[in-house]
Parts: C-alpha cells; structure tokens; sequence
C-alpha cells in the first residue's frame, strides 16, 4: 500500500510540470498571443523549421553514411573509426557552438587559414541558422550512426546474403535491403536528433538565433514576463509531444524487425584508392567534429591557465555537488518505480511509470517554466495563508533546481534500472521470499547487489547528463550557483572564448564517460 | 545421369585454421544431399563456400560444367542461381509473405511472376498469408516462406543451412518430409546441413558424414546404417556397441566374445582381434533362449523398450524390445544373436 501510494505521488510530482505547460494552453492570453503572432512566431517558425529540416537531412545522410562504411568494410583503422566516431557526443552542444564559431571567427585559427589561401569568401558564417545547423550536424550525428551500425551489424551481412542467393549484388542489396530495413533504426536516431535540435538552448543563444527555447528564456528573463514564456513553452511541449508518439511507434516497429538472428560478421576489404578514401572520410568527420575542437579548447584553456583559482574550483564542487545529488535522487526514484512497476503488475501503475518518463522529450527550458510556476505558486499561497515575513520559501533554493533535473532525466536513470531489474528472475525474488526475506530486506539483500552494475550506468548517466546540462541550470540555479555550465554561458555570451575553454575542457573529459560506457556496451553486445 | 555440382578437393581456412581439409564430393540432377555431423565439423563452411559467401583455398567447385569458385578466384555469390534457405530464415521483416517469396523475380514480366508466386504460394500452402508480415507467422510458416522464396527463381542447386533447427522435434519431422516430396516434386538439386540424424535420413538420397573438415562416408542413409566404414560413422549412426570378436586362424569366421551367445558369424580372411558392431535390433529378446542376460538400464519409446543388458562375460549390449515385454531392473531375460550381416572392424589397441 505504502509502495503504491508512493507511486502515485511520484508519478503526480513529475507529471505536474507538463499539467502546467499544456494547461496554459487551455487559457490563451489574446494579448499575448497578438504580440507573439505578429512578432515573434514567425521568425522563431522560420529558424526552427530550416534548423530542424537541416540538422536532420544532414545528420542522417551522415550517420548512414558512415555507420555503413565502418559497418560492412574492412579499411586501416577502421575498428578505431567504428567507436571514435562516437566521440563527438562527449562535446556539448554549446560547447561546440562556441568553439566552432572560434574557429570561424574573425582572428579565429580557420579564417586566418582561409585568407592566406584566398578562400575566405566561402566560410559561412557561423552565427547564423546555416552555422547552428553546422554545429547540431556535428553535435548529433553519433545517435543516428550508432542506432544505425548497430541495425546494420545484426541484421545487415544476413540480409545482404539473402539478397545474393536471390540474385542481388551487394550494392543493390544496400538500397534494397539494408536500408529499408534498417529504417525504424534510423528513423528512431533522426527523431532523437530532432528532439535534441529542438530542446537545444545553449547552441542556439550562443550562435544567435532565435528558437522557442531563447525565446522562453529572454520572455522570462529580459521581458518578466512569465505568461508570455508559458505560452510559448506550451507550443514547444506540442511539437515535442508528436515527436515522441513518434518515437514510441518507430520503437514498436524496431521490434518486429529484429527477427534474423545476429549472423557471422564479415566485411569486405576495401583496397586501393578506396581504403584511402574511406579512412579519410571518417578521419576528417572526426577531425572537424572532435579533434580540431578539443584542440582549440585546450589551446584556450591554456592560454587562461591563470583562471585556474579558487573560483574556478567553486564551480567544479558546485556542478559536482549538483550532480551527484540529482543522481542519487533520480536513482532511488527510478528504483522505486522500476520496483513497485513490478510488485504490482496492473495496467495503470506501469501506465503511471511510462508517464513519469516523459520527462526526456521535454526541452530544459519548457521544463524550468514548468516547474517555476507551481513553485511560485506554492509560496505565495503559504505566504499569505501563514502572514509570512519573507518573500519566498521554495523560490530560488535547490529543490526546484533537483525537482527540475529529476523530472527532465528520469528516463535516463529510469532505463538502465529497469533493465538491471529485469535481470533479477521472478523466481529468484521467489526464491528468496520462500527463504524469509521481505520487503526492504529483499530489495537489499537480492536486487540491489544484483543490480549493482546497471544502478552504477544509471548513476553515472545522470550525473554527466547534469553536469553538461544548461537552460534548467540557468533559469532555476540558487543565487550564486554558478555551475561550470552557467560559466561557460555566461562567458560565451560576452564572446570570451579563452575563459569559457577552461571549464569547457572538463565538461568533455566528464562527458567522454557515458560515450565510453555505450561504445564498450554495443562493441560487447556485437563481438 | 550428368553430373550437375562436382567439389573437388577444396579446402576452407579462416585465419590459419583450416575448417574444410581437401573435400570432394558430386551431384546429379535431382539428387538431395546431406552434410551430416557434429557443429564446428565444417559442414556449414562447405554450403556457404558453394552459395560463393566463402572464398576457398584450394581446389574449385563448378556447376553445370561452369567454373564457380577457385583459389582467388570466384563468381559473385549472386551470379550463381544457387538458392539459399538460412538456419534463422532471413526473411525481409519490411516485406509481405508475397513480397518475399517475389524478391528474387525482379528481372520477370510481371505476369509470370505472379503466377509464380502464386504457384509456390499454393505449393507451401500458404495461401491465406500472402499479405502477412514475416513477424505475423508461427516457426513452420516462416521456414515455408523461406523455402519458397529461395525455390522461386528456379535456382540450379538449393543450399539449405539447419534448416529445421528452429522447429520443434514433431514439426521437424513433418517438414522433413514435405520438404522432401516438395524438392521432388519441383525436381530440385538441394544439398541440406544438418547435426540431425534423422533430418539427414529423411530428406537426402545421400548423405555425407563430416568429421573433422572431411567427408569419412558418402552413402545412402540405408548403407550408412547398416554398413558404415568406420569405427567413427558407426558410432556416430543409430545406436550400437562394438563387441570384441576374435578370427579363427583356420576358416576365418569370428567367433564373439559374447559370453555364452558367441557365434560364428561370418567368413572373412585373415586371422586377428575384431570388433564387431551390434546394433538394438540385432539382439532379439527370446524367453525360451537359454542364453540370459541382465538388465540394466531401460528406456521406454513407446512401441519398444531399449534394454541395456549384461551378459554373463561382463559385456554390455543394448536390444529392442517390444513394449509388451516389461522387465525390472536387474532381472534376467532370454535373449539371441539374430545378425542379418557382420560390420567389423579392426581391434584399436590403445
């Protein structure tokens, strides 16, 4: 009983945020409505259609592309190329916005390039919807590779066989074959990559454009005014809601293709002019999406070496105390609900467990809107009904902030828990009750050390994801909470590259953890 | 008969480890083959060196008198009109039962292909999945699929990789069959892989035992049983024991070491230690026999009993029994030597 009543307040907490969101669009405010239609909308209609439509074209013909070289062909250091190609995840989005629009800048190491071979004419520039377009390619590619190779490792070679003892050359088998099959695959990886394009705050502020994420923001932060960010958080969590019933039928889809069994992988070797041509076609993505990059920031990052006092490590210890807190908090949730989930097996209570999920589809910035309004909410209604003195209780103190991160990444955790779980056998925890174990005694002394490792991934999942992550961060943050993320924001936003690396480059170390742990998991799963 | 597939003398290595040693064999029109024997034998090496999916290191494979595969040199895998049914199916899971079984049929008029589908459609008795999805359909129904999709172009030679390794025991038996009458029927060249035995007697006219990267026996199910030429394929064959015999110096018979069953079995020409091979249904149970033997071990198969029994000298035996005849263990029962013809071998000494 106590389980389910949990369950219940957990769920209804996490889902409170969306309510408030989509509630707002149930009571439109005219007046508001007339100024965003008239001059907001369609600049930010414009900006995210063409950013989206470009990330997305561009990262899937990429990360087709190149999951189908590393994944059918054998060239030097192809096995490098297969995980490496990952590591562009590790760089956060505004991270890259930045060091890209360095690079690209006026005094910056590729223009000067550029000028000195008389080319300079054809570099873009960088601020502008072409350059987030730039950077989210470079950004998001790896989700689509990697669902992709994975699709192509497992089920590509047998296909291709198939198609051959029906009469079909390799190549035609690729368009034939391979890639219809491999569409729900890709289709789930171009889908992340719009959500992601779409949640994307820090990139678009740095490079600046306008979408409906800098909008909420400068609605709240520049105009106050809170109704208008409401309104225009409630259009975002629409798009983003299609996007996920999206999602959830390409997954359906996914299933029922899997049903060839993982054949003996075999891949032809490229020679010649065409093993040249494939590893410099994966060095090169690398190059310009991670190693140039990395370079640069650390080139900064020595460069402002003196930054390297007593502040800087204020703001390591509080993105690391930040961190580790909303990981343990989104952890122990995802036990809860991971367990209860299974105790008690009706529809309603996993329908519940789905629901509180949500959450990872709804961008940062809609989601500290959402958070903020009940909160304010909240004090104000105990100020008055209590005659209190102060101004607020809740406002601005670190429960909105981990309320914020709990309700945004309890997916992440909630994943890698589940799936631990399910390791434990129904008849194991039989087992086990049968020898007089019960409740907490049971969970502790079966699940959790059985667990052990998918709770560790989950934790670790949560605390990068934390660290790396901005709009919340910004808007939500204590005063005087300075995360390594916000330095890095507010540093960018005076065009202080030198001082943003500094922070930067520990950002990518952290962030190289999970690409670490989901390039071992999938090479393991596929070898 | 010509000859329409002839193997001569490949080999198979991956990585310096050679899986297929110097392998020959050939095929007439019609004939279904079988490459039986334990997993890792090489059989399956052999099948996809012969769809063209494996380079071989020496020797060549042809068919129809054309040349396939050499050493470093080979037809495309898709060049070759040899149809493949895979051990997991490979269905396409993004195309209907129809669109399957017409992958193959791109280069057809379209009339003629759906008069072929529709005539494969109806032969695997599937007409009423047509527009299903591979996901849609139970083990048998996809296995069908998979075998109509691969006979749909007319291949010259159908390779089959286990592929009733997927099925249950009861449905396995069945296919087997109807599979069998299916390739006849349609007067295909098949060569099937298998680690089933009974697989392998029900559906080839020929089977090939594998051991080690070699073929130890090329024979019909029926000579295979009851004539296997070694030590190996007769214990690997049906069930058995090998029992020591010795030749008489003078005429050359055997004389068993059967305790008090031994008998002379048969003429041969030299004088040394033997081992014969006593299958179950060579030791036929005989109440009034005076020769009694004791039992133990049983399993009950329904119409029969094997018994494990024992014989006074210590020898072990097994023997088919009907099921009516219901002992105990450790009781004795009568029993004789009824051999129709003697399989021995030369006595191994260790």
């Amino acid at each position: 009983m106590l389980l389910r009543l949990t369950i219940y307040a957990l769920t209804a907490l996490v889902c409170l945020p969306l309510v408030v969101v989509l509630s707002s669009l149930w009571s439109p405010d005219p007046e508001i409505w007339a100024h965003l239609r008239g001059y907001v909308l369609p600049d930010l209609v414009r900006n995210t259609v063409y950013l989206g439509l470009g990330t997305l074209s561009l990262t899937v013909l990429l990360g087709v592309g190149l999951a189908w070289l590393t994944a059918m062909y054998q060239f030097p250091a192809a096995n490098y190329f297969a995980w490496a190609l990952m590591l562009p995840l590790a760089i956060p989005t505004y991270v890259l916005a930045f060091v890209q629009s360095g690079l690209f800048d006026y005094g910056g190491a590729l223009r000067q390039f550029a000028r000195d071979v008389g080319f300079e004419s054809y570099l873009p520039e960088m601020r502008s919807v072409t350059g987030a377009v730039w950077v989210m390619t470079l950004a998001f590619y790896p989700y689509v590779y990697l669902l992709a190779r994975n699709a192509f490792l497992t089920m590509g070679n047998r296909a291709l066989e198939a198609g051959q003892s029906l009469g079909l050359s390799r190549r035609q088998g690729f368009w034939r074959l391979a890639l219809p099959m491999a569409r729900p695959w890709i289709a789930a990886g171009a889908l992340l990559v719009l959500m992601e394009t779409l949640a994307d705050f820090g990139a678009v502020s740095i490079l600046n454009v306008d979408t409906f994420t800098t909008a909420i923001y400068k609605a709240w932060f520049a105009l106050f005014s809170l109704n208008t960010a409401s309104q225009l958080a409630s259009i975002l969590v629409l798009i983003a809601f299609v996007l996920m019933i999206l999602e959830q039928a390409v997954r359906g889809a996914r299933r029922y293709t899997a049903t060839g069994r993982h054949s003996q992988h075999y891949a032809v070797a490229l020679t010649g002019w065409r093993a040249i041509a494939a590893s410099l076609a994966c060095a090169s993505v690398l190059a310009i999406a991670f190693i140039i990059p990395l370079v640069q920031l650390m080139v900064w990052a020595y460069q402002s070496r003196q930054d390297l006092d007593s502040r800087y490590w204020g703001f390591v210890g509080h993105s690391v105390t930040l961190s580790v807190l909303a990981a343990l908090l989104v952890v122990g949730v995802a036990l809860l609900l991971a367990y209860g989930k299974r105790r008690l097996p009706q529809a309603h209570i996993s329908l519940m467990v789905k629901a509180s999920s949500l959450g990872y589809a709804i961008p940062g910035a809609v989601l500290a809107v959402g958070i903020f309004v009940p909160i304010a909410g909240l004090d104000n209604y105990l100020i008055e009904q209590f005659a209190l003195s102060q101004s607020a209780i809740f406002k601005g103190t670190l429960v909105v902030m981990l309320l914020a991160y709990l309700v945004r990444f309890l997916a992440v955790g909630l994943q890698p828990t589940q799936s631990a779980l399910e390791r434990v056998s129904p008849n194991q925890e039989l087992a086990a009750r049968s020898l007089g174990y019960t409740g907490w005694r049971l969970v502790s002394a079966v699940h959790i050390p059985m667990m052990r490792g998918g709770l560790l991934t989950a934790l670790l999942l949560v605390f990068v994801d934390v660290m790396k992550e901005l709009p919340i961060t910004l808007m939500t943050r204590p005063f005087g909470w300075d995360t390594l993320a916000v330095r890095i924001f507010e540093m960018t936003s005076e065009g202080q590259w030198q001082q943003a690396a500094l922070p930067a480059v520990l950002l990518v170390l952290v962030g190289l953890v999970p690409v670490w742990l989901i390039t071992h998991h999938s090479e393991n799963k596929t070898s | 008969m010509s000859i329409l597939l002839s193997v001569d003398n490949i080999s198979i290595a991956y990585q310096q480890q050679t899986v297929v040693k110097q392998l020959s064999f050939e095929l007439e029109q019609g004939q279904i083959a079988c490459l039986l024997g334990a997993s890792g034998c090489g059989k399956t090496s052999v099948l996809r060196a012969i769809a063209g999916f494996e380079p071989i290191q020496t020797g060549q494979i042809s068919l129809q008198q054309q040349l396939l595969s050499q050493p470093k040199q080979s037809i495309p895998a898709h060049q070759r009109r040899c149809g493949m049914v895979f051990q997991d199916y490979a269905l396409f899971p993004h195309l209907t039962v129809a669109q399957n079984i017409a992958f193959g049929l791109q280069q057809w008029p379209a009339k003629q292909r759906q008069a072929r589908v529709a005539e494969l459609v109806s032969l695997v008795k599937l007409e009423a999945f047509v527009e299903q999805y591979p996901h849609q359909l139970s083990g048998g129904q996809q296995q069908r699929v998979a075998l109509a999709r691969a006979l749909a172009p007319k291949p010259l030679l159908l390779l089959l990789d286990e592929p009733f390794s997927n099925l249950d025991a009861e449905l396995r038996e069945s296919l087997g069959l109807e599979v069998r009458a299916l390739l006849k029927a349609e007067n295909t060249t098949a060569i099937l892989v298998t680690h089933d035995q009974h697989e392998a007697f029900a559906m080839a006219d020929y089977v090939g035992v594998m051991y080690n990267g070699q073929i130890e026996q090329w024979a019909s199910p029926y000579e295979l049983y009851h004539q296997p030429s070694s030590r190996h394929i007769a214990q690997f064959i049906g069930e058995g024991v090998l029992v020591a015999g010795k030749r008489c110096q003078e005429d050359g018979s055997i004389t068993l070491e059967l305790g008090e069953i031994g008998v002379d079995v048969c003429a041969c020409d030299a004088g040394e230690e033997v081992e014969v091979l006593i299958r179950p249904d060579d030791i036929i149970h005989d109440d009034d026999s005076l020769v009694q033997a004791k039992v133990l071990a049983k399993a009950f198969r329904g119409a029969e009993f094997l018994y494990t029994l024992e014989l006074s000298s210590g020898t072990k035996v097994l023997s088919l029994v009907p099921s009516h005849h219901n002992h105990q263990l450790g009781e004795m029962i009568g029993i004789k030597l009824a051999l129709d013809h003697t399989v021995a071998f030369a006595k191994m000494h260790i």
